[in-house]
Formats: structure tokens, sequence, C-alpha cells
């Protein structure tokens, strides 16, 4: 059989291999922790301490800003020293919770449960919203809001995105490897929302050992399969994931769930099954400490609110002087320029580099070899997306189908005369798409 | 941190693919076909070659100073544009010859519409062309230099296998294949070129789809109007005949005049093979493939637009 893939795609150096074989090792935080509250999509959380507060491990420190939101939790005990704006990943200032921890790791009482057959459909998705669990792959998007489509019914698949195509990345490798029957779990409390699903749990082929595993955990779960995909960056695109997994094609104007799929990352589905079974809210995440920069690579399981910096130490520091630190994978992840900067539930990586390829290429004219239109993945013309986006012509950029560019880079990395193709063609879309949401 | 961190939007890695590197593998895929027809054709053919790359090298050069410009003669474009207006000329012209062809391609084709990637034609062809229908004489006189090194067919009065064909006379296949006729410097080893044909699609440079859809449909062209009815040999005579091959494989294949869009290279594909086939067939002279070229690069600016790709997805049903 042929693997499962989606056209176009790119076959980056994956930098996997510095971190693979490292298993996970828990961490705890040194110094103060940052909560910011503004760390998924939608509205930010609602401060529900204030400074002075005691505060215990697992206990919420910010409430839900609304549906489209999630609460967070403290992942110490200790005191609220503070709500004040700090820099995060996204290089903007965000209002975050200041905690100072006492290293008693003192926790509140968790509710788990003795089966998930006891539970309803509603107190499944009460407890996922009350963990705080949010997409884990970069999105950040709310989960249980991903999960409670308008017509349940009709969700005929659940997939689990283990892809993990962004070179260097390997923590949701070593969850898969280490901890599958979480996934597994996880995967069986969403399986429970939606009678007509099958589950799905996507890995690419380069990671043979955790299809094995997966396979052999699966066995005696009618409901669930593992499908191998080719390994190709953007395999683990939401789009191109379903197209490879159930050859389904959603647009920008569609949700997955208009084409019968919900999609979760790995981390995620594990953090599905720690809030619905343990009844313990997100307040860990994995995250890969790697790139030639670092003495030595890790996989470390971090409490969030840490600060990178931290990661950094515990990773052996800089065996070089990095040029550039990038937090999540090189093809999306975000630039830094400070490591004063909190882990958040969507930080995956943590990636320094001893070389910066973007500033070491110069830009040269467009020579229309095609490239970039061989890669994309959406279908699109990049070359004359970027050259509308750069002179910005609104209308013919929309005419292109520019609001069709899922940003993976794709163009940007083929690209021979080293043109910042996706760089243009997402500014302009998300300009333009600032303004659609703004009031008439 | 004692230095700065560098901070740029995503993607942060490139593939080490570049400008220069891709030219350079087209260079190296046209050193067979150059050599072979240096070799063939003796001291002058090494001359003209010379001499146009280094007219169209300077010539890049020079303007780019005057016009304050970055120079960009280490790319090698301007090599490949002075290798294939060589290619493309017969190996008796006078040394005056490739300096004018590459002065016009380089300055008035490629230069003054705004350097690499903003040439609306094939420089070289455009060069071509335009010596072509100056020095009609001198661009059609094939005769093999006295002081050839290689041993050519030499046929009365040095017509090409495409003239005598287009004349009646019978024409011998493997010779042509081989290259023992007279032609340009560059056109007469089909076996040459194809060596740097499958290097570029090894290396992939180039791809299948603008090559396979101007020879198949020239093929199928010549089948129906060639007058010969179903005549493998005569087929075979067109294909390794003339400037076929190596317009197909280097300069039907030329990124910056050839649309962008997958089903658009299967277009002008055709359209070049349809083209070629009216002009050699119809045409007053034998020959037909450079114009073809220059004519179908004017078309591609209406080929790119009726052939834009759907976005995946788009107007997918919702379930």
């Amino acid at each position: 059989m042929g693997l499962l893939s989606f056209k176009g795609g790119i076959h980056p150096y994956d930098g996997k291999e510095l971190s693979k074989e490292k298993p996970i090792q828990s961490i705890l935080p040194k110094g103060d922790l940052v909560y910011p509250l503004s760390q998924h999509i939608g509205a930010p959380a609602v401060a529900t301490v204030k400074k002075g507060d005691r505060i215990l491990v697992g206990q919420k420190l910010a409430k839900a800003g609304g549906f489209v939101s999630a609460p967070i939790h403290a992942s110490v005990s200790g005191t609220v020293k503070g709500i004040e704006p700090r820099l995060i990943v996204t290089g903007v200032m965000s209002d975050s919770i200041i905690v100072e921890n006492d290293h008693q790791y003192e926790k509140v009482e968790y509710h788990p449960t003795d089966s998930l057959k006891s539970l309803s459909k509603e107190e499944i998705l009460k407890r996922i919203q009350e963990g705080g669990v949010v997409g884990m792959g970069g999105a950040g998007f709310p989960t249980h809001v991903k999960l409670s489509p308008k017509e349940p019914e009709k969700i005929e698949y659940v997939l689990v995105n283990g892809a993990e195509c962004e070179p260097y990345l390997t923590s949701d490798y070593r969850r898969m490897l280490e901890e599958p029957e979480l996934v597994v779990g996880g995967l069986k409390c969403i399986l429970q929302l939606f009678d007509n699903a099958k589950g799905y749990i996507c890995i690419e082929d380069n990671k043979p050992d955790c299809i094995a595993k997966m396979q052999e955990f699966i066995k005696n779960e009618p409901r669930i399969e593992v499908k191998t995909l080719r390994t190709k960056y953007p395999q683990g695109a939401e789009r191109c994931l379903i197209f490879a997994a159930t050859g389904r094609e959603v647009d920008s104007s569609m949700l997955p769930a208009d084409a019968g799929c919900v999609v979760d990352n790995v981390d995620t589905v594990a953090a599905v099954y720690k809030s619905v079974m343990w009844g313990q809210p997100l307040m860990h995440r994995i995250v890969t400490v790697t790139g030639n920069a670092i003495a030595d690579p890790r996989n470390f399981s971090v409490c969030t609110g840490s600060i990178l910096e931290e990661l950094i130490e515990e990773a052996g520091g800089f065996k070089e002087q990095p040029k550039k630190i990038i937090s999540g994978g090189p093809m999306m992840g975000f630039g830094l320029y400070d490591l004063q900067v909190p882990t958040t539930k969507t930080s995956s990586a943590l990636l320094c580099l001893t070389k910066d390829d973007v500033s070491e290429s110069p830009t040269t004219p467009c020579i229309n070899c095609g490239r970039c239109v061989d890669v994309c993945p959406a279908n699109l013309l990049p070359s004359k997306l970027a050259t509308f986006a750069n002179e910005y012509q609104e209308e013919s950029f929309v005419q292109f189908d520019g609001m069709e560019c899922v940003e993976c880079g794709c163009c940007s990395f083929s690209c021979p005369a080293k043109r910042p193709l996706a760089q243009s063609i997402k500014s302009v879309r998300r300009m333009i798409l600032a303004n659609r949401k703004k009031p008439k | 941190m004692s230095e700065l961190l560098h901070v740029s939007s995503s993607p942060h890695i490139r593939s080490k693919v570049n400008t220069s590197n891709i030219m350079l593998m087209v260079v190296i895929a046209l050193l067979p076909a150059t050599l072979f027809g240096i070799y063939t054709f003796g001291p002058n053919a090494l001359l003209l070659v010379l001499l146009s790359v280094a007219t169209c090298v300077t010539t890049e050069g020079i303007y780019e100073h005057f016009m304050h410009l970055p120079i960009t003669i280490k790319d090698y474009s301007a090599v490949i544009t002075g290798l294939l207006l060589a290619l493309n000329l017969p190996a008796g012209a006078p040394w005056w010859i490739p300096v004018i062809g590459g002065v016009f391609a380089i300055l008035v084709v490629k230069q003054l519409f705004g350097g690499l990637g903003q040439n609306f034609m094939n420089p070289a062809l455009a060069g071509r062309c335009f010596l072509l229908i100056s020095f009609t004489g001198i661009m059609t006189d094939f005769t093999v230099p006295a002081n050839a090194w290689g041993n050519v067919l030499d046929t009365v009065s040095g017509a090409t296998p495409l003239a005598a064909l287009k004349a009646g006379e019978q024409v011998d296949i493997l010779s042509m294949f081989f290259g023992n006729t007279t032609g340009t410097i560059g056109e007469t080893s089909t076996l040459a070129i194809l060596i740097g044909a499958v290097f570029l699609l090894a290396v992939k440079v180039i791809d299948l789809r603008i090559p396979l859809s101007y020879i198949g449909s020239f093929a199928v062209f010549l089948l129906l109007f060639g007058g010969h009815g179903f005549d493998l040999q005569y087929l075979a005579a067109h294909l390794c005949g003339g400037g076929l091959m190596l317009g197909v494989w280097f300069m039907a294949t030329d990124y910056v005049t050839t649309p962008i869009t997958k089903k658009g290279q299967y277009v002008y594909g055709i359209i070049l093979g349809v083209l070629t086939g009216l002009f050699r067939i119809f045409g007053g002279s034998a020959e037909g493939v450079s114009y073809a070229i220059i004519f179908g690069n004017l078309l591609i600016p209406l080929i790119e637009k009726y052939t834009r790709p759907t976005a995946f997805g788009k107007g997918g049903k919702k379930l």
C-alpha cells in the first residue's frame, strides 16, 4: 500500500537525531513562574487570584474569559507576586500572573474517575474545559470548543496528529513511545463524545518504533487504527493531515468538522486523558530543547510558566554561541530575542541554532522557476502572491486565493532566490483578516 | 548573552538550492554539446563560443556598473545566454556575429527589461533571431570550416539534414543522432544534448512537463500534416534534426520564459510543438524551433492567466 500523503511539501534536514534518543526527563522550575493570561486562541483568561494569595499545584489561577477561552492552572505551590505585563514568545507583552515558588509542591485534591463509561458526554467536555486543555501542537485552540461541533453525530474521524513533521522536534515522538497509554486513553475519551467516529492515530513513517508501539496498544480497540503517513513537511498541518488520512479536502472557509473530522495533537490527547480520568488540569508539557548550539539536547517535561532560560541551563547550556533561538520548530516557530520568556501550553520546543539561514542568504530576483508552486500544499502561486503582497494589491491577493495560505513556509524554504515569500504572504494575509474583523 | 540574537518571521531555514547553483548545473549540462561542437567544427567554433560568453558576461557587468546596479555576473545566467547563443551559430560565422548577438541579447532583451527574471523572451534565442534576420546569409551558411577537427559527413554545399529533408533527399538518422552532420555548433549531436538533459533531470533542475508535451505535440503534428503519413523514419529525422533537441531541453525549459503554472507548462509545450511543426512544414525555411519558442514566450502571460490552479479544497463540499 502506498503511504498516505498530500500534494506538495518539502524534505528539510530533520535534525531529530539530536534529541530522539533522550527519554523525557521531568524538571522543576528554579525561579518565579510566569503564567500569561493569553496562551490560547480566543479571549484571554481572567485572573481569579490576587497579589499575596497562597496557591497550590493544580489550583485555578485564571478562569476562561468566554466560551472560546481556557482557564489557567498553577504548576507549583507558592505565593502570587502580582499580575503584570510580561514578554511572551510571540514578541508581545501579555498580562501575566507571577508566582513565587515555595518548592513544596502542595497539591489541590483532584477528582479522578473510575470509569470513562460512567461519565456523560457533558461531563467529559466539562472536565476537558475545566482542565484548561488547548491544542498543544502550536495553535492553542481550546480543545473543548473543537470537541463541541454543532452536529457531533456527523463526526466520522477523530485524528490524532502524531506526524510531528517540523524538523528537530521530538516531544510527540517521546510521548508516543513512552506513554502510549495516555494517547490511546485520551483518544478513547474523545471517541466517547462521537458515537459514529473512528479514531486514527496518524504517524509519519520515520517513526516506525512509535507505529509498532501504538499498533500493539490498540490491538483490542475496534474503533482505533494507526495510519502511517509519508514523512514530509507539512504532513502535520491540519488540512494536509485530513487529506492524507481520509482523502477529504478542507479549505479556509471550512472547519475540519465540516469534513466530519476532528484533529488533535498527541500531547493534547494525553492532556485530555489526564483531565478526564485523573481530574488533573494541564500544567506540564514536553519541550524539546535542541539545536547545534545546545550542549546536551533533551526532552523535558516542564511546568508551564517556567522561564525558558532555565531549560537551556538544564540542557547543559550553550556549547557554541547561538545566532538564532526559536520557540517551536524551524518552519513555523517564533524567533526569540530574549530568554526571559515563560513556557506556555503551546511551547513544543526551544531550538538554538548557530547559523541563521535567513540572514545569510541574500535575496536575488525571482527566476520564475516554479519551485514554490510545486511545494505549496495549498496549491497556490506563492511567487505571484508575494508580489501582490509586497505591492499591497489586496484585491489581486484575494482573487489569487492568498487567503487559502496555511503559512507552512514551504515556499520560502525552497525558493532558490531566497525571497521571503511566506513572510510577505503571511503579513498581508493577517492584515486582511484583521481588517475583516473590524466592525464596519 | 554576549551577542544579539537574530529575529525574523518563520520559516527560519532555507534549502541549499540557490540561483547560482541552478545556473551552474545548466552550464555543466551544456558542456557535452559545446565540447562536441568544438571538437566537430574546430578552432573557429571554439573562438565563437569564447567570444559569445565573454561578450554576454562583460555586457552585463558594464551595464550594471554604469546603472549602479548590483553586479550579477557571478550567477552564471549571462554565461548560459552566451553559451546558448554560440551553440545556435553556424561554425563558420565571423567573430563579430557573437559579439553583436551577445550585446543584443543581454543589453536589449535582458537588461533593458529589468535584468534577471524580467526578460519576456529567451535572450539567447532573441539574439539568434535578430542575427538571423539581419545577417541571413551568414547565419544560414552551414559550410563546415576547412580546419575542422571532426569527421563530418559533408553534404553538397553544406546543407543541414533538415534542409536536405525538405528538399526531399535522404538523410542518415544514425549520423544525425551522433552528430556527424552539419548544423549550428551545438545542435548537431542529439546524443550530447540528451546527456546534458538527463543530467538536468537527475539534479531536478528541469522536469518532463514541457519537453514531453513539446516533443509529443510536435510528433503528432508531423504525423498528421507532415505529408509522409505514419513514417517513423521521417519522424526520427525531424526529432534529431535542426535545433529541436537543443530547444526542447535547454531553451523551452528556461525558467524565466516559461509559465509558472503546471497546467500552463503543458499548454506551453503543446503550443511550441504545434508552432514548430507549422514553421518547419509550411514555413519558408527548414528551421522553426527558435521562432516557435520566442513566439511562445509572448503567449506566457495569457497562458498563465487561464491555467491558474484551484486552491486546495476550494469549493469543497461540507457534509
